[in-house]
């Protein structure tokens, strides 16, 4: 740590150097390392078998399967969906295209709270939604099917706002020439424009994974709640630290935060692969 | 964007071979129609009209002569203030720290900052609790000195700021690495000081990012939910923010209340979704070239950012 600031140009010219990069590495250490500390040390507090015990019980390994599968389902739906909105907003030029694309950043200003108690009222018996569809036999509140519903809700900007530059940013000439080589739109289509975005689809799902993976307040709401049926990891850790089993809801957590770690490196290297492969 | 697509559009005209035929174009638009319809114009609506649904007068009270209800908007306006403007400072310092100078651990200092957006919000309550609860390992002592953190005041700000640590410093980065330490290493070579090269240099260059990154802060720290739950103790009246009090009134079965909450809070992200285009707008106008607010991917919990 001796040699730190290496000047950005010759000699470290602007002030200034230490009190910035003390304050800024004081503010991480209190608010994010000391806190992360903590959650080892309490975790490292645990036997092996003892942490096994905690983090494997038929209630958390339902609860993972749920929280995992969710989130996946809805990342997966967010795809399509995703492609389809940055599709029509970049291409097409119809009434309300503005309105409609300042409202898909809707879910990332809403609060989850919110979001949650408005999709629960919508979807029971005599909701606005419900109505027509729980005759149909589909429960789209407290149930399995309202966290992929609000999940992929919260989701929704995520593969649209990756999607959306990459597709403004490809050249017609691409498209001009898989034309004149005598490629219908289809094949235009799914040959040359779906690889060119591929990375940015696949970023965008991981976004909405990891994301759905931590989501909380708008489950909350939705999604009943009912151990081995609709109770997602986040909740989990609540109810244990509420029964004040302190150990057992952070080493639930240290699961949880080891799948959005990995989910965020996997970010992480695609972005620097596509930035290497130029797309 | 939506101006530069539209003069792109314009000025070249649509070529034949890029078009899709009506009979694709317009099943597209709809369905995209329904997708967002159904997803988020549909509940922004229910919000309003259940909130509404026992006239203006009902909703009115339920806003204002419930102490409680009252209490969680006030406390609310201190939460989100003190951490938006610790953040803020943290941002700037951040900022100038990383884009001015080189050393050794930056990128993983970068790397850290959006830490906290990969950090289930449940998990980031935990952890405070971990450090000052009652059991946790600075709550003994704390209990002895008659500070409370946990269930009070100071755990909500705890746990907003660091859910909404990234935003600013995330807004701020892109901009001022964009902009280049020149302008600021003339100042100094004419004589300025380094409080005046920040307020007269680097202040006006990175204004509308600054406002931006507050922006969407603000949004974030008036909505935290799962963080706040964990450590506030849910105390009606005390430790109650907007977001948790639209929790309880909903399971007190208080349909009409806990809207009434919700529907200032949905006009919130109303307004930052207004204040975006507006100052995407108004930045795109200002620097033509170079510069432009956040980075080019959305990261988990931004407001989506168009380049």
């Amino acid at each position: 740590m001796k040699d730190l600031g290496q000047p950005l140009v010759a000699g470290r010219i602007l002030p200034g150097f230490r009190l910035s990069l003390g304050y800024m590495l004081v503010y991480l250490t209190l608010l994010l390392a000391v806190p992360l500390a903590a959650c080892l040390a309490k975790v490292s507090s645990l036997t092996a078998s003892q942490f096994i015990a905690a983090v494997w019980t038929e209630r958390a390994r339902s609860a993972y399967l749920l929280t995992f599968g969710a989130s996946f389902a809805a990342a997966a739906i967010n795809v399509p969906l995703g492609l389809l909105l940055a599709w029509i907003l970049v291409r097409y030029e119809f009434p309300f295209r503005r309105i409609l694309d300042s409202l898909i950043d809707l879910p990332f200003a809403l609060p989850t709270a919110v979001a949650g108690l408005v999709y629960a009222n919508l979807y029971v018996k005599n909701g606005w939604l419900g109505q027509f569809l729980v005759p149909l036999g589909i429960q789209a509140a407290y149930s399995r099917l309202a966290i992929v519903l609000v999940l992929t809700f919260i989701g929704l900007p995520f593969v649209v706002r990756t999607v959306q530059p990459v597709l403004e940013t490809i050249d017609a000439e691409i498209e001009e020439a898989a034309a004149s080589l005598g490629a219908t739109r289809l094949q235009t289509f799914s040959r040359v424009l779906l690889p060119a975005l591929g990375p940015a689809l696949t970023t965008g799902f991981a976004l909405t994974f990891a994301r759905s993976l931590g989501e909380y307040g708008s489950v909350v709401f939705v999604s009943g709640n009912i151990m081995f049926k609709t109770e997602i990891a986040p909740v989990l850790i609540v109810n244990q630290l509420e029964e004040y089993h302190y150990a057992e809801a952070t080493a639930i957590a240290l699961v949880l935060l080891a799948g959005s770690f990995a989910t965020l490196a996997v970010i992480n290297s695609l972005e620097r692969w596509s930035r290497r492969h130029g797309c | 964007m939506d101006a530069d697509r539209h003069a792109v559009a314009t000025a070249e005209p649509q070529r034949r071979f890029r078009q899709d035929p009506l009979l694709i174009r317009i099943p597209l638009i709809l369905a995209g129609i329904v997708i967002v319809g159904v997803l988020i114009v549909i509940p922004v609506v229910n919000v309003f009209y259940q909130a509404l649904s026992h006239g203006f007068g009902t909703y009115w009270r339920n806003l204002v002569d419930d102490a409680d209800t009252r209490h969680a908007i006030l406390l609310t306006l201190i939460v989100a203030p003190i951490s938006v403007a610790l953040n803020v400072a943290f941002g700037i310092a951040a900022a100038w720290a990383v884009t001015r100078f080189r050393f050794s651990g930056r990128t993983l200092l970068v790397t850290m900052i959006d830490l906290p957006f990969a950090i289930s919000p449940v998990v980031a309550g935990l952890m405070f609790v971990l450090l000052f609860g009652l059991q946790g390992y600075f709550g003994p002592w704390l209990r002895d000195h008659g500070v409370r953190i946990i269930f009070a005041l100071p755990g909500l700000i705890l746990a907003t700021t660091f859910v909404t640590l990234p935003f600013v410093a995330r807004e701020l980065i892109p901009v001022m690495e964009a902009l280049g330490p020149e302008e600021e290493t003339a100042a100094l070579s004419l004589g300025a000081n380094g409080w005046q090269i920040f307020w007269r240099v680097t202040v006006p260059n990175i204004k509308w990012a600054l406002l931006y990154g507050v922006i969407l802060c603000n949004a974030r720290a008036m909505g935290e939910f799962g963080a706040v739950y964990v450590v506030s103790g849910h105390i009606a009246g005390q430790t109650d923010t907007m977001p948790l009090r639209v929790q309880k009134l909903f399971d007190e079965y208080n349909n009409p209340g806990s809207f009434a909450v919700a529907s200032m809070l949905t006009s919130l992200a109303l307004l930052t979704l207004l204040a975006k285009v507006w100052l995407e707008r108004k930045t795109r106008r200002e620097i033509a070239a170079g510069a432009r607010i956040g980075s080019a991917v959305p990261r988990i919990d931004d407001i989506g950012e168009t380049p």
